[in-house]
C-alpha cells in the first residue's frame, strides 16, 4: 500500500471519528463545553469520563458524521477556542490529578480570518508550552489525520500512539506538492517523501506504539482500551518530576 | 579574445578602483513599499529602513547583531551545526547548498550571547536568506540549546523571528521541533527568566505557533506580516480576498497579540530598557518560593 493510499484511508468516509473512540472506550462520559474566553468549538470535544472506573479527562478532535454535523464541526479543523478549551480541560485534569487522553484527527488547524484574528498561532504555541509542563500523565492517539501544528497541539504527551492506517505530517501532501513542485499531481510523490505513515512514525521514533486496526472497529477500541489500562497506571506511579523529565527527554531527542 | 591591455590601464572610475560604494556610487534600491529610489548608502545608514516611508527591509542576522549588540560583545554559540538531508528528500541537498551561498550562514538561525547597553543576554536571530528562516532539526536544536544554556546561566533570551514555518523537507522531524523548543522555553520561563521576542517580516506557520508567540513580552517591527496560515492558503480556504493590512503587525496589535510595535532604530534602546527592568540577579522568585 502506497503512502498516499494510507492518506486516503485516514480520510475515508465511515472511518470512526473522535467521539466514537470516547463513547466506545470510556464510561460515564460527560462533555464539557467552552473555553471561558470566547466560544465553544465543536471541532474539539472534551470532558470527563471513567476508564474502568478510573477518572480521566478525554479530549478528541471530531470531524462530524452527517453533512450537517460536519459543517457544524468545521470538518474537524479547530479554531483557537478549541485549543483553549482543550488546555482549560487539561489544567483541570492536572488539578484533580486525572490522566489526560487525547484523540487526534484533523487535516489541520483552521485557516480562516477569524482564526487568525483570535490568534491561532498563539493558541497552539500556548498548548505546546503548557502540555510540556502539565503535571499529570498524557497519552495522545493519532486516529486519522495528524495535520501539522494543529494536531501537535494535542500531542505533546508522555506517550504518542498511532493507529495502523493513520498519518502524521508537517504539511498535507497536497500542500507540499503545490509549494515545492507547483504541481498538485505530484501529491503521491509528496506523500512518499514526507514519510507520514504509521510505520514511518515508528521508525523515526515519533510514536511509542502502532495500534493494529481490525475490520471491526470494536476490536480496535478494545485494543486501545487495553493499552490505556496498561500504560496509564504505570505513568501515574511516576512522581511529577520524573514524569516531566521523561516527557522533556522524549521531545528533546528529535 | 581577452583584452590584455585592459588589465594594465589605470582605473577609470570608483568601481574599478576597488568597488568602494561612496554616496555618489549611484547604486540605488527601489523601496518595495513607496517606490522611492534610495541611495544604498543612505538605506544602510538608516538601518535598512526607507527614509521616505519607514518601510523595513529584511536584514540578515549579522546586520541585526550590528544594530543591537554592544561592539564586539557578540559571541556565537553552536555555529558549527548544519543540517543533513535525514529523510533523503529530493532536492533538499541542493536547496541547503544554495541557502548557504545566499546567506553565507550554515543554518537559518544565528545564536549567541551579547551585551546590549551593558546588559548580558542570550540571543537568536533567524535568517530570511536561508530558506526563508524555515525550521528544521538544526534550527530547533540551536534554539533549544540556547534556552537550556540561558536557563543554566539565568540569562534572559532575546529572539528575532523570521520564518516561513516548519521545513517540510525534514517532514515530521521538523514538526517535532515545535514541541522541543516550546518545552525548553517553558523550562526557562519556570525558572523565572525573561524571554523577549521581536517578530519581523515574515513570521508564520510553525514558528508563530511555537517560540515566536511564547515570549513574556512580544514586540514587532512595523509592517511585519505575522500569522499562522499564509495569506494564499486563507484566501483559498474562504474563497475571498483578504482585507488590506490583514496579518500585519498593526493588525496583531489591534487584536491583542503583540505588546508594542517598535521601529528598528529604536529597538536597541527598547530592548536594553526591558532587559534592565527584568534583571533577576541570578535569583528566581518562582524557584525560591516553591
Amino acid at each position: 500500500m502506497s503512502a498516499y493510499d494510507k492518506v486516503l484511508l485516514a480520510r475515508a468516509k465511515g472511518r470512526p471519528t473522535g467521539l466514537s473512540y470516547i463513547q466506545n472506550i470510556f464510561e460515564d462520559f460527560m462533555e464539557l463545553h467552552g473555553d471561558r474566553r470566547y466560544a465553544d468549538d465543536p471541532a474539539i470535544v472534551g470532558g470527563i469520563a471513567a476508564l474502568d472506573g478510573m477518572p480521566v479527562t478525554v479530549i478528541a478532535m471530531e470531524k462530524g458524521d452527517d453533512m450537517r454535523d460536519k459543517v457544524r464541526r468545521n470538518f474537524g479543523a479547530p479554531n483557537p477556542e478549541g485549543y483553549r478549551k482543550a488546555l482549560r480541560l487539561m489544567k483541570q485534569a492536572e488539578k484533580f490529578q486525572r490522566p489526560v487522553v487525547c484523540f487526534v484527527d484533523t487535516s489541520g488547524a483552521f485557516c480562516g480570518m477569524g482564526a487568525e484574528e483570535r490568534g491561532q498561532g498563539q493558541a497552539i504555541a500556548e498548548n505546546l508550552m503548557e502540555m510540556a509542563n502539565l503535571k499529570t500523565p498524557i497519552v495522545s492517539v493519532l486516529v486519522g489525520e495528524g495535520g501539522s501544528g494543529g494536531a501537535l497541539a494535542l500531542a505533546v504527551a508522555d506517550q504518542v500512539w498511532i493507529l495502523e492506517n493513520a498519518v502524521y505530517s508537517v504539511i498535507s501532501p497536497e500542500g507540499c506538492a503545490s509549494i515545492l513542485w507547483k504541481d498538485a499531481k505530484k501529491v503521491k510523490d509528496a506523500a512518499e517523501c514526507l514519510r507520514i505513515t504509521a510505520q514511518d512514525m515508528e521508525e523515526l521514533g515519533v510514536v511509542e506504539r502502532v495500534i493494529p486496526e481490525d475490520k471491526e472497529s470494536e476490536e480496535t477500541y478494545g485494543k486501545l482500551k487495553a493499552a490505556l489500562l496498561e500504560v496509564l497506571p504505570e505513568l501515574k506511579k511516576l512522581s511529577p518530576e520524573e514524569l516531566l523529565q521523561k516527557r522533556y527527554e522524549r521531545f528533546r531527542k528529535f | 579574445m581577452v583584452n590584455l591591455k585592459g588589465w594594465f590601464r589605470s582605473p577609470q572610475n570608483e568601481l574599478e578602483k576597488g568597488g568602494v560604494m561612496s554616496e555618489d556610487s549611484g547604486i540605488r534600491n527601489a523601496c518595495p513599499h513607496c517606490g522611492v529610489l534610495l541611495p544604498l548608502s543612505e538605506q544602510q545608514e538608516n538601518m535598512n529602513v526607507c527614509t521616505a516611508c519607514g518601510y523595513h527591509f529584511r536584514v540578515s542576522p549579522r546586520e541585526r547583531i550590528d544594530y543591537l549588540a554592544d561592539e564586539d560583545s557578540f559571541q556565537e554559540l553552536y555555529g558549527d551545526l548544519k543540517s543533513r538531508d535525514v529523510l533523503g528528500f529530493p532536492g533538499y541537498d541542493q536547496k541547503l547548498r544554495n541557502a548557504k551561498l545566499a546567506s553565507r550562514e550554515r543554518e537559518a538561525v544565528v545564536c549567541g550571547t551579547a551585551k546590549i547597553e551593558g546588559e548580558l543576554c542570550a540571543l537568536f536571530f533567524m535568517d530570511p536568506n536561508f530558506m526563508m528562516g524555515s525550521m528544521g532539526t538544526v534550527v530547533g536544536e540551536k534554539i533549544t540549546s540556547l534556552f537550556e544554556y540561558a536557563t543554566e546561566h539565568a540569562l534572559p533570551v532575546v529572539g528575532y523571528t523570521v520564518s516561513g514555518g516548519a521545513r517540510m523537507q525534514e517532514g515530521i522531524l521538523s514538526l517535532m521541533q515545535m514541541a522541543k523548543t516550546s518545552a525548553a522555553v517553558k523550562r526557562h520561563s519556570e525558572a523565572g527568566n525573561f524571554y523577549l521576542t521581536v517578530l519581523t517580516d515574515p513570521t508564520t506557520g510553525g514558528v508563530t505557533a511555537s517560540f515566536a508567540m511564547e515570549g513574556d513580552i512580544i514586540l514587532a517591527e512595523p509592517g511585519a506580516t505575522v500569522g499562522f496560515a499564509g495569506a494564499r492558503v486563507i484566501e483559498q480556504t474562504i474563497r475571498k480576498k483578504l482585507p488590506q493590512g490583514f496579518q500585519k503587525a498593526e493588525f496583531l496589535l489591534d487584536h491583542g497579540f503583540v505588546d508594542a510595535i517598535v521601529p528598528r532604530p529604536e529597538q536597541k534602546e527598547t530592548v536594553a530598557k526591558l532587559l534592565r527592568l527584568h534583571r533577576n540577579e541570578g535569583k528566581s522568585f518562582l524557584t525560591e518560593n516553591f
